[in-house]
């Protein structure tokens, strides 16, 4: 059978596989066990699935700017004119994958921590599965909306039900948070298809392009702080971060990695392809605070990240600098800053999702993550060890691992754009290598303190198979970018120059730093 | 002379009075303390007898005026009548092991249901103030005592009480500012009014005066604010079957009336009562239902909030077709999602309903997984989270007002429906991340009762996932209402 015939519905299996699995689950009977085993099953078929994006996206892939692969476009209501129209190009290509590609592991890592209600666990992560990959692949702002807010209840319910003690807590502050920033994207969206008749992201694109929506006044700085506010939540932007500590923190593992991984991603993605999208001139004009604000929490995310007592926290906050990073990238407005922004956003999912795994483990042990618990674990957990070293030094960006491409051409990006930028934002680099490894220090390195750790299990084959794969990607990522790059480029070229042309601005030389690489 | 056409397009409203006397006849006869379960089994058919009848009213030659242009059926008004009478039905499906269970095993239970829908189908057909005023009637009589049913329960008696007080003087505004109306355009056929008022250089202030008395009628029935006050107090103390088909069917009658009355006299006259009315209802609803611990005064102030939503689509209704289609989607799946919420909350009653305190609601979850998964879905429809009708029918309501460029109500009613958010979510988080309280039992769900949820279900997932056909449906009506 010739795979490419399978090219047009191809992201609708992968999309809707999960739901599907998820639906079958509800019907099964209340085996803990079997339950466990078929969610991996859906898992991994639904990666495998996925992967055939990757595998034939050059024969598909979109020519110039502004189309995608792998479209389809249904008609699914007629007045208000919604279509089911879906697509994907470089980007979302690999969001889309390291979302398939998470799961499985968080199916996993959840085997044992999670021993009640094990059926509504697994049927909340396949139905968030899909509601994630939907989030990316949607090329309808309705069916962007409408998969933006269904991602909301899985997740928060998982944070609630089955996460730690002030569960409660952190899952209403996560679901108000932003469940009231995204209802203004949805204005916005509403008042996009109140002007044009359409929700079709590239035939809205072209629109405002063009001038054929008018624009009167501020319209379009508001239309673009409505969508702003939903993403910077998301993301989550400087001053709106406070719910990803409590949020993280409370979560069980699966919740955490998928809420790390993935679910930020979603905040950063929408910043790229819809706020600068749709709005190239707003987002250029407002880049100065933007930026500064993503600097501030660079900063500021590393500095807390230093401080925590606990863990968890301190890698929770160690994500809002990481994603100071990503919206830094972005809007540098730079070949290399975007190449770079869409690289960490893989990079940052394969080892802030590894991390929180990681801590899992550790956790499922002690059942609790406080940092003075622990100390000289490496002498009872040699491979934990290990391989919590491999995602560290991928963390803070040692070259030859993922992390170091990403930020490094981040930075250069930030510097092309203005040197107070990258010279600013440089300083996290340093910052994350100080708790990062002060972190490991503290854990692993000297003496067993407390007598409990000196009999710690090692991790098992579970744990291993687990682990393994992550770091094992995260230095073919540090080592052979370009497999993952090409894609990205091409697509970021197409995205910067429609900005460009939109912008009009006096453009900045655009150095394809990337070919260093080649 | 009436023509068999005429008997036609009355012909949902004969079923149903046919079928409610016979019912009340077979009450008569039973002995006392036999159950009346298969009566309830018969009043069921009658409601779907009614809706095949209207489904064969429905058929293209019967569209029009008919009983001396009393009435009329179009689009319109078979919507509102499925509406109805879908309620209808499922009100009596989930009433028919409430009833026993509760002690209150009566056949007019059936009755009056039937006869109620005969007056609200009535309602929505109707283009006569004065049958208006009757069906009006018929059907709030009916709610009266059906509020008071549970009649040896205090509070039931105090529902029915204040319901019958404030209501009646709520339908003497009405019909007061129906005389006024007469008044000052000479006519009680709304397709005459609005011709009058329409082409009147100079309208008397005698018909505002009577359009305000209308609202405040039309208003109460509604419960929008500021005449919603009895809400609270009726839902809590009514049976809550009884509120599930209170809290729609009668209000969505009431919404048809008002939607013939904005959109056949006049409306620029009606705009800013409707858009004040709306604000207040959103506000008003959604912070009152913060602050409860019952869940049925919650859905009460819900059922306000969400009256305001309505609210934005008629202020809305200057782009006909929009406006008018958001109206009537808005009434289908709020009916849809609202009686879905109270036929579980019937089903978690308990003797005597005193489960129905927030705190009732802890660890359901658990207790049992399927009952709270679906309110679960129920309540994020009426928060409006995708792939439910009320994430649609919002939706729908927001882009009919953007598009008519009322930006502020626009945003008010999206920060409302954020703010909303909170009070349903509190009673999802009651159900998953509390502990049960292990002395409060969950009965099992019955037949009826599972048909009863499984109609709501699968008409909220429906008006989610696959509104085309409901929508093409409710925007061919203004397109007929227009043709007079």
């Amino acid at each position: 059978m010739n795979l490419s015939t399978l090219n047009p519905w191809i992201l609708t299996l992968t999309t809707f596989l999960p739901a599907l699995g998820a639906l079958l689950i509800a019907f099964l009977p209340r085996r803990d066990r079997d339950i466990r085993w078929f969610a991996l099953a859906i898992s991994v078929i639904t990666l495998l699935v996925s992967l055939h994006l990757p595998a034939h996206y050059r024969e598909v892939a979109p020519a110039g700017s502004g189309s995608f692969a792998y479209e389809q476009n249904l008609h699914w209501v007629t007045s208000p004119n919604i279509h089911y129209h879906i697509g994907i190009d470089g980007i979302s290509l690999w969001l889309v994958v390291l979302t398939t590609f998470l799961v499985p592991f968080c199916v996993l890592a959840s085997w044992k921590s999670i021993h009640e209600r094990v059926k509504e666990f697994f049927i909340l992560l396949l139905l968030l599965e899909t509601a994630m990959i939907g989030v990316f692949i949607a090329l309808d702002l309705f069916l962007f909306y409408f998969f933006w807010e269904a991602t909301l209840i899985p997740m928060a319910l998982i944070i609630g039900i089955f996460g730690h003690q002030r569960r409660v807590y952190a899952a209403v502050k996560f679901f108000l948070y932003t469940m009231i920033a995204s209802v203004f994207m949805l204005a916005a969206i509403i008042w996009l298809y109140a002007q044009s008749g359409t929700f079709d992201f590239t035939e809205l694109q072209h629109l405002l392009a063009t001038g054929t929506i008018a624009l009167p006044g501020h319209t379009a700085l508001w239309l673009f702080l409505g969508f702003f506010v939903a993403f910077a939540v998301k993301v989550p932007l400087f001053p709106l971060h406070t719910w990803l500590p409590d949020a993280h923190v409370e979560a069980p593992t699966a919740g955490s990695v998928l809420l790390a991984g993935v679910l930020l991603k979603m905040g950063t993605y929408g910043l790229l392809r819809f706020n600068i999208g749709l709005f190239p001139a707003e987002a250029h004009r407002n880049a100065p605070w933007i930026i500064t604000l993503a600097i501030i929490g660079i900063v500021y995310g590393a500095l807390v990240a230093l401080v925590q007592p606990n863990m968890k926290k301190l890698v929770a906050y160690s994500s809002v600098s990481h994603l100071g990073f990503v919206v830094l990238g972005i809007y540098s407005f730079t070949q290399s800053g975007m190449d770079g922004a869409v690289f960490q956003m893989l990079n940052h999912g394969i080892s802030t999702g590894a991390l929180f795994l990681l801590l899992g483990m550790v956790y499922d042990r002690r059942h609790t993550y406080e940092i003075k618990e622990y100390g000289g674990l490496a002498t009872p957990m040699p491979v934990y060890a290990t391989l919590f070293l491999i995602i560290t030094l991928s963390s803070i960006g040692l070259p030859l691992m993922n992390g170091f491409i990403g930020e490094f051409l981040i930075l250069s990006g930030a510097f092309q754009a203005k040197a107070i930028y990258g010279i600013i934002a440089a300083s996290g680099v340093i910052w994350s290598a100080f708790y990062m490894l002060w972190l490991y220090q503290r854990t692993f390195y000297g003496v067993i303190t407390n007598p409990i750790n000196a009999t710690l299990p090692d991790i098992d084959v579970r744990e291993r198979s687990i682990l393994w794969p992550l770091a094992v990607l995260a230095l073919i990522m540090g080592v052979f970018p370009n497999f993952w790059m090409n894609s990205i480029d091409t697509s970021v070229a197409g995205i910067l120059e429609m900005q460009k042309r939109a912008a009009s601005a006096t453009a900045p030389t655009v150095s394809t730093f990337y070919t260093v690489f080649k | 002379m009436p023509t068999a056409a005429d008997y036609i397009r009355i012909l949902p409203e004969i079923v149903l009075s046919v079928w409610g006397m016979t019912v009340m006849f077979i009450e008569a006869l039973l002995p006392p303390g036999r159950s009346r379960k298969g009566l309830g089994v018969f009043a069921a058919f009658g409601a779907v007898a009614a809706i095949a009848a209207t489904a064969y009213q429905a058929q293209p030659q019967f569209v029009g005026f008919g009983l001396n242009q009393m009435l009329r059926v179009d689009h319109f008004s078979v919507f509102f009548h499925f509406i109805v009478l879908f309620v209808a039905l499922a009100t009596i499906l989930m009433s028919l092991d409430y009833l026993p269970f509760q002690k209150i095993d009566h056949g007019e239970y059936y009755a009056l249901i039937l006869l109620g829908a005969v007056g609200m189908c009535l309602m929505s057909s109707a283009v006569e103030l004065v049958l208006i005023f009757i069906a009006l009637e018929i059907s709030s009589i009916s709610s009266y005592i059906l509020a008071g049913f549970r009649r040896n329960a205090a509070e039931s008696a105090e529902s029915s009480l204040k319901y019958f007080l404030l209501g009646s003087f709520a339908t003497a505004f009405f019909l007061y500012g129906v005389a006024l109306l007469y008044g000052a355009t000479g006519s009680t056929n709304v397709f005459d009014i609005a011709a009058t008022l329409g082409n009147a250089a100079h309208i008397e202030p005698l018909a505002y005066v009577a359009v305000a008395l209308i609202f405040t009628g039309l208003g109460f029935k509604v419960a929008c604010a500021p005449f919603h006050i009895w809400t609270p107090d009726v839902y809590e103390g009514a049976p809550s079957p009884v509120v599930a088909f209170m809290s729609t069917a009668p209000k969505a009658a009431a919404f048809a009336v008002l939607i013939r009355l904005v959109i056949d006299t006049a409306s620029p006259h009606w705009f800013w009562v409707i858009w004040i009315a709306a604000v207040l209802s959103m506000c008003v609803g959604n912070l009152g239902a913060i602050l409860q611990s019952n869940v049925k005064r919650m859905l009460a102030y819900s059922s306000i909030a969400h009256a305001g939503y309505l609210m934005v689509a008629f202020a809305s209704a200057s782009n006909r077709e929009l406006g008018i289609s958001a109206a009537m989607f808005y009434s289908a799946a709020y009916a849809a999602m609202n009686v879905g919420a109270f036929a579980v909350i019937t089903q978690m009653a308990g003797s005597g309903e005193r489960f129905s305190q927030i705190d009732d609601y802890s660890g359901l979850g658990k207790r049992s997984p399927l009952l709270a998964a679906v309110l679960t879905f129920f309540l994020l429809s009426l928060i409006g989270i995708p792939i439910t009708g009320g994430f649609f029918a919002k939706f729908y309501v927001f882009s009919a007002a953007l598009r008519t460029h009322l930006i502020w109500l626009t945003i008010i009613g999206v920060a409302n429906s954020g703010m909303g958010s909170y009070y349903y979510l509190r009673l999802i988080v009651r159900m998953y991340m509390f502990e049960p309280r292990t002395e409060t039992p969950t009965p099992k769900v019955q037949l009826g009762m599972g048909l009863a949820i499984a109609i709501s279900l699968i008409a909220t997932l429906w008006l989610g996932v696959l509104p085309n056909a409901i929508l093409h449906y409710t925007q061919g009506a203004p397109t007929i209402l227009a043709s007079h």
